[in-house]
């Protein structure tokens, strides 16, 4: 592609303005001074203006807003109460009382299914949080600093990486059991997932600093004697996110279903947490007989996992510098 | 390079007989219109442009970025990037052939063979996990069907041409242990391969130093006289353009805004935007104090001014350049300008309407 | 048309230095040659005073200015401003010496960062060397001596074209009254009808401002334009320096005749009498330069003495500037 096409303005305001500076004459011609859009736009908010429009981004964005809301209000959703079974209830098919139907145990599956979007969403935004903060501090590090620090982080990471997370996840849930509290059966599941789970995250991170930290803008803070802090939060930092923002995104997805293995292993989540993954389990002796008490919850888990998987490729086409 | 105008009268001539309408010339764009199509609009790039080129001549085509130079070039050899380039009018016409309503084979037959290009960034241009012999034999292979061994000696034989030095055994050399000047000359050697008649160079010492530029320029200029080779140069540099053209065609927002010989054109410019690039240009020989420049920015493709494409920045805009697009004036041996008022340009009497911009 | 008497002397470059080390091996490194990418370079510069640095791609002019701007750290030399090394200055003193010389770079595209507003561009430098004050009026004030609206404070980069940006990146070279201003390559990236802007503005703020330039390129004629004083840098070393005039009507340097010789003038008249010299060959790699002479690979006037002896940069009998030539004699008829 020859720089031509690239040379186009990116907005359709300018012309306009240029043509009506042009007009007025008198108006003191400085050189250059006519051509400027109307509003000041930062690359971000042109992302979101691109992600306005794009419809995947648009679909996977309701959906997990709708699971958001789910998560913290599920009364919203259904007005039965996930842990009221009956076995005289076993099995039931869908009706207009129970639209998913009951259980082996005679619990209302849309309750169910309803209430386990938070431990999900739970589980998959506090090991994001820990991935995040583990991969930025060492990917920050490595990345600028380079030489030594970037070695020992780099055969670090390596180790991490050698342990696969489900079977690194299972070892240490196994290792730890705990059935006293619940909030530390969650914690632990976070933990276990966000202590294995950073090691391409934090790859990323390495590489886009590495690549912002050579930019000329960078230099040129330099040349002014900025600190490392600030060329770190001000320079490197927001032009190395984009990439950063878009693995974690499709990272929440992944950790989620995750989560979901582990509580179906048995391992996970343990009630009184209500998880799908859980759920799926001990639907799954049955699935001969019913296939609701299985199908439901895999199709939220999915629909999930596919929400942020969809969002996070979305973002990647918003943020590409190579559209830009 | 001596050969002006009286030669060429005489080459237009003996290569006149085309097979229908091509007016004799080798090749010949026709009010050809390009545009993009993106999400911010329809850039219209190029905008009913026309010229023409005959054996062993060498044309200009001289512009800033955005003036569409490129992309007539990129229609001429079938590349446009489609979407989201399309050509929504004119004809090009080699041989007196329309190109643009070719089918893909003929295209391909005349790409390469007939027509070749040479790019500005040689690096990209070439596959960096091939060797130079292969790439540059590739094509006789595919194309002209030799074997292994012939190919590679014609290889040899090309980049003794453009004179790589110990072509032999530079070979088996990758484009990355080459200098950017032997690129660029392992380029021409590939696309002379296959004994083209034109050749399109789009910018091709921009990213060169001086010294090498000069290089590449004589090597093109040696090509020409020995293989008899039409060239058509795009550039954005002044001085290379008066180094080796015949004629000029200088663009402007999509459209060809004068055409001369290009003596005449240096001479005395008859189109304001053609002068105030010769005055902005800082010379070589002749320290001045100030330069005069041209104000504002070329127009927005997806929005081109009402009237004169130039008239936002022009100093002699008068109030018909707002509001009438002017047409190509002849102003005789084959000159042409794209000014209302392009004959008082050319004589210099036409009064400035604008100061020149503070800075 | 050559400068009046020089100024004081402003800033002294000795000896400097640059070479980077060539390593093999990922976990043992084993330095097994070096780069000498500027390699004993001295010049002045001089109050008020434009000196071109020019030279072909890799002759270590870019280098030279990361030195200068100690984003490097040369391996030798000094450069002495205002009795203050740049060189060896650390700390409270290497921060007040960067206020004294900034630098304008040359792509206008890389060298803001997306994410900010020119404004906040613009007032970084004052915000970190903690200039107090009314901020917001500085950068209006700084936006409209570049020429630029100051009511686009708000706008980000990429809602400027290339000249607009070389102008930010000017005002924040503006922001903290530097006395020396270095300009890699400031126009090269940009179209023809907006170089002379920018030219125009570079020697308007010099006027106005009392600024030293120096106006490091590779477009003599740029260079011819705005500079008082030149020198010609090849393989890291500065083989020929001199007033404009001394430069482009009396060179004596074989490299320097054959770079003026090698640019294209923009008059088709010229071609016919026009005298290019070809150099043949590439520049060496500057790991491995020749002996003696580094032009000497090169140059058509080479003998067994140029092999063996380094000519220094002095000045020569056949005109009174340094060049770093044993035969240095003027040409004829370079430029017309």
């Amino acid at each position: 592609m020859s720089s031509d096409p690239n040379a186009l303005p990116p907005n359709d305001e300018r012309a306009a303005i240029a043509e009506g500076e042009a007009a007025s004459t008198e108006k003191r011609v400085t050189a250059e001074l006519t051509e400027v859009s109307g509003r000041p736009r930062s690359l971000a908010s042109d992302a979101f203006r691109d992600l306005r429009k794009n419809p995947i981004a648009i679909i996977s964005a309701v959906i997990i807003v709708i699971l958001v809301v789910m998560a913290i209000f599920p009364t919203l959703f259904t007005h039965k109460d996930p842990t009221d079974c009956a076995l005289g209830r076993s099995l039931k098919p869908p009706s207009s009382e129970a639209w998913f139907g009951y259980n082996f145990q005679g619990c209302d599956i849309y309750a169910r299914t309803i209430h386990g979007a938070r431990a999900s969403l739970m589980v998959g935004i506090g090991s994001v949080i820990v991935v995040a903060f583990i991969a930025i501090v060492l990917g920050m590090l490595a990345g600028y600093y380079g030489g030594l620090a970037d070695a020992i982080i780099a055969r670090f990471t390596d180790i991490i990486l050698g342990i696969p997370l489900l079977l690194g996840a299972i070892v240490i849930l196994s290792g730890f059991k705990n059935n006293s509290n619940m909030w530390l059966g969650l914690l632990m599941v976070i933990a276990a997932l966000g202590l294995l789970g950073w090691t391409s995250a934090m790859r990323i991170v390495r590489g886009s600093v590495l690549s912002a930290r050579n930019q000329d803008y960078v230099q040129a803070a330099r040349m002014l004697g900025a600190t490392n802090w600030r060329i770190m939060t001000r320079h490197i930092g927001p032009n190395a996110m984009a990439p950063v923002i878009v693995v974690l995104t499709i990272a929440l997805g992944s950790f989620i279903a995750t989560e979901a293995t582990l509580s179906f292993l048995g391992i996970g989540l343990k009630p009184p947490w209500i998880s799908w993954g859980g759920d799926i389990a001990d639907a799954t002796a049955r699935v001969r007989n019913a296939l609701g008490p299985v199908l439901f919850p895999s199709s939220f888990l999915a629909l999930t996992v596919l929400a942020f998987i969809m969002l996070g490729d979305a973002v990647r086409e918003a943020f590409d510098p190579k559209l830009r | 390079m001596g050969k002006h105008s009286t030669d060429q009268s005489v080459i237009e001539k003996a290569s006149a007989p085309g097979p229908d309408d091509g007016g004799g010339h080798l090749l010949e764009v026709r009010d050809l219109f390009v545009e993009f199509r993106t999400g911010e609009g329809v850039a219209k790039v190029i905008n009913g442009v026309s010229y023409h080129l005959d054996a062993g001549e060498t044309l200009a085509v001289l512009g800033e970025s955005g003036s569409g130079k490129s992309v007539t070039a990129q229609a001429i050899m079938g590349i446009l990037d489609s979407p989201p380039g399309f050509v929504t009018g004119g004809q090009i016409l080699y041989k007196g052939r329309d190109l643009l309503t070719a089918s893909e084979n003929e295209r391909r037959a005349v790409r390469g063979k007939e027509i070749a290009m040479i790019f500005q960034d040689a690096l990209s241009a070439l596959n960096p996990v091939f060797t130079v012999g292969w790439q540059i034999s590739e094509t006789l292979r595919k194309r002209e069907g030799l074997s292994k061994k012939d190919a590679l000696d014609k290889a040899v034989e090309l980049m003794d041409l453009v004179k790589i030095p110990a072509a032999r055994e530079r070979l088996k050399a990758y484009p990355h242990q080459f200098s950017g000047g032997m690129r660029q000359r392992v380029m021409i050697a590939m696309s002379l391969a296959q004994q083209p008649k034109v050749v399109i160079a789009d910018e091709p010492t921009t990213a060169l130093d001086v010294t090498v530029q000069a290089q590449i320029m004589d090597l093109l200029a040696d090509l020409r006289r020995e293989l008899n080779t039409a060239m058509i140069l795009i550039t954005h540099d002044l001085g290379v353009v008066a180094d080796v053209a015949d004629r000029i065609a200088v663009m402007y927002a999509g459209r060809i805004i004068e055409h001369a010989e290009v003596h005449a054109l240096y001479k005395s410019p008859a189109h304001p935007y053609t002068l105030g690039l010769l005055n902005s240009i800082p010379r070589l020989d002749d320290k001045g104090k100030t330069l005069r420049t041209i104000p504002g920015l070329p127009p927005n493709l997806t929005r081109i001014p009402a009237g004169c494409p130039f008239n936002p920045r022009c100093r002699y805009v008068r109030d018909v350049c707002r509001t009438d697009v002017p047409p190509s004036v002849s102003l005789g041996e084959g000159r042409d300008a794209a000014c209302h008022f392009a004959r008082e340009v050319l004589a210099g009497t036409l009064e400035p309407t604008r100061k020149d911009p503070e800075l | 048309m050559t400068a009046p008497a020089l100024g004081e002397p402003l800033l002294s470059v000795s000896g400097m230095v640059k070479h980077f080390p060539i390593t093999r091996g990922i976990l043992f490194r084993s330095r097994i040659g070096e780069v000498k990418a500027v390699d004993g370079v001295d010049f002045v510069l001089h109050k008020g005073e434009t000196l071109g640095i020019v030279g072909e791609s890799g002759c270590g002019k870019s280098t030279l200015a990361k030195l200068l701007m100690r984003l490097e750290e040369a391996t030798a030399g000094t450069a002495v401003y205002d009795g203050r090394d740049i060189v060896a200055a650390k700390g409270g003193e290497l921060r007040r010496l960067r206020r004294e010389v900034q630098m304008v770079m040359q792509d206008p595209y890389t060298s803001l960062n997306p994410r900010m507003t020119v404004g906040d561009i613009i007032a970084e430098p004052l915000i970190i060397h903690g200039v107090g004050g009314d901020r917001d009026a500085r950068v209006r004030e700084l936006l409209d001596l570049v020429g630029l609206n100051p009511e686009h404070i708000n706008r980000y980069p990429h809602q400027f074209s290339g000249g607009q940006r070389q102008r930010v990146g000017i005002a924040r070279a503006l922001a903290l009254n530097p006395e020396i201003i270095i300009c890699d390559e400031p126009v090269s990236a940009l179209d023809v009808s907006i170089q002379a802007q920018v030219i125009n503005l570079l020697e308007k703020l010099q006027a106005e401002l009392g600024l030293s330039y120096i106006f490091i390129a590779h477009d003599l004629s740029v260079v011819r334009h705005i500079c008082d004083r030149v020198a010609v840098m090849y393989l890291g070393r500065i083989v020929e320096i001199g007033s404009e005039d001394e430069i482009y009507q009396r060179a004596t340097h074989p490299y320097t005749q054959a770079l003026l010789s090698a640019v294209p003038v923009p008059d088709p008249d010229a071609r016919e009498h026009r005298n290019v010299i070809r150099l043949t060959g590439d520049v060496p790699s500057p790991a491995n330069p020749p002996s003696g002479c580094r032009f000497r690979t090169r140059c058509w006037k080479a003998t067994d003495l140029c092999a063996q002896e380094d000519p220094p940069l002095i000045p020569r009998e056949a005109d009174p500037h340094p060049s770093a030539c044993h035969f240095a004699a003027q040409a004829e008829h370079i430029i017309d």
